[in-house]
């Protein structure tokens, strides 16, 4: 049977895809930002996913203001980098797992979570920065990805509650799926940042850090914040750490974290990454 | 440049971009939208004017499109994520973007980034209440 093993978070900030296309990633200057994604790029090695199912938003690429799905699951066999607005990356195409995304969103659906379907569109940074921290410059990707967008760009987003469930029915979803698949789910997205008016460049190193510490075992308190409390306090775009919690939902409720990076600033943004591994325990 | 009387209106120097910024900004957005399209970038920065007056969007909105004046686009329905594909067409870091929406340059911006970013002590409320001090 398929299995949810491991859950990741990490912010997705476009400046770090450009540093790592520009071929600058191992350059001093951002060492503080990429010497916290060594141990991960040495462990995903060991761990080897089949399958990722990527937790991200979708910042005005395949989705404009015409059709705004709040949660929408990537069907499809394959997924081109986007153009977005200045070429689009230049990173490996992104390969599906169709198979598994229909299971997924079958049980989904059934489960009352009413998902928009896609079979194609293309993915802009919020995917694929992610993908390129862990796994860094490759000419393939060493595993499937099942995206997941959330929309954080219109108000409101789904709430945190929300976002904790769903991640719980992916993990029922999975654990039904027959064939041995190792199946990990990344949220992406924040940490604080707030990209526009007279309060932009906010970060509030306090409330991220809270975060990080609540997320292993008092998630269902971060459930409860809603959308005004994280742009109040971590920025307008501090509201897209809902992600995190459907990778924390769809884990075992206890978990080990067995690494922790945060660093400010990248550009606007603080950045947070962690890694979560299943502790197994019968009956969960 | 607040959202009046919603639960979010008490929060300094932000604008929730909600249902009714989205749709004051629908063409506006739309607008942004296309330059993704190489194609219509060049299109664009060949004759700005002409290009804006293809899309159904208000004087207000053509006229902040061609002084880049954010924190106006902002004001009339522009969401961040669209109005920043006006500035990756001209080659403007988001950063420097978004600066231009504070009352710093675009250095000093950068610095108070490099020093931690901006505080949010005195940043969440328009006028500071009891519950800033509870925080």
């Amino acid at each position: 049977m398929a299995k949810i093993t491991c859950g990741l978070g990490t912010s997705h900030i476009p400046l770090l895809g450009h540093i790592i296309d520009k071929g600058d990633s191992g350059d001093e200057k951002w060492a503080p930002i990429f010497d916290g994604y060594q141990f991960t790029k040495k462990w995903i090695r060991e761990q080897k996913p089949d399958v990722v199912v990527l937790v991200y938003n979708d910042h005005a690429t395949a989705f404009d203001m015409k059709v705004i799905p709040t949660f929408a699951i990537g069907c499809g066999e394959e997924y081109h980098p986007a153009d977005e607005g200045y070429g689009a990356r230049p990173v490996p195409t992104v390969k599906g797992a169709p198979k598994l995304a229909w299971h997924i969103t079958e049980s989904l659906i059934k489960q009352g979570f009413d998902m928009t379907i896609v079979n194609e569109m293309d993915v802009d940074h919020g995917l694929t920065v992610p993908l390129s921290m862990v796994f860094g410059e490759v000419e393939e990707w060493p595993c499937q990805v099942i995206p997941l967008a959330v929309n954080t760009v219109v108000y409101p987003a789904p709430t945190g509650d929300r976002c904790l469930a769903l991640g719980k029915a992916i993990r029922a979803a999975v654990e039904q799926f027959p064939e041995d698949l190792n199946v990990q789910v990344w949220g992406t997205g924040g940490m604080s940042h707030q990209l526009l008016g007279e309060r932009a460049g906010l970060i509030n190193q306090e409330w991220d850090l809270a975060f990080l510490d609540d997320l292993k075992s008092d998630y269902e308190k971060l459930g409860a914040i809603s959308q005004v409390e994280y742009i109040r306090e971590s920025g307008t775009e501090g509201s897209e750490m809902v992600m995190w919690l459907i990778m924390r939902g769809a884990l075992n409720h206890e978990v080990n974290e067995i690494h922790r990076h945060y660093h400010v600033p990248v550009s606007n943004t603080a950045l947070g990454h962690l890694i979560y591994e299943n502790v197994d325990k019968k009956g969960e | 440049m607040n959202n009046n009387n919603k639960p979010y209106s008490d929060i300094p120097g932000t604008t929730v971009f909600d249902g009714d910024m989205a749709r004051i900004g629908f063409h506006l957005n739309q607008f942004c939208m296309s330059l993704m399209q190489e194609s219509n970038r060049t299109a664009f920065k060949q004759n700005e004017r002409a290009y804006l007056d293809k899309w159904p969007m208000t004087e207000a909105q053509k006229s902040a499109v061609i002084a880049r004046d954010f924190s106006q686009l902002i004001a009339l329905g522009g969401n961040i994520y669209y109005l920043v594909k006006i500035s990756s067409s001209d080659g403007l870091s988001v950063a420097a973007a978004v600066s231009t929406m504070t009352d710093l340059s675009v250095d000093e911006y950068i610095d108070m980034m490099r020093r931690g970013g901006r505080s949010p002590e005195g940043n969440r409320y328009v006028v500071n209440k009891t519950s800033e001090e509870k925080q």
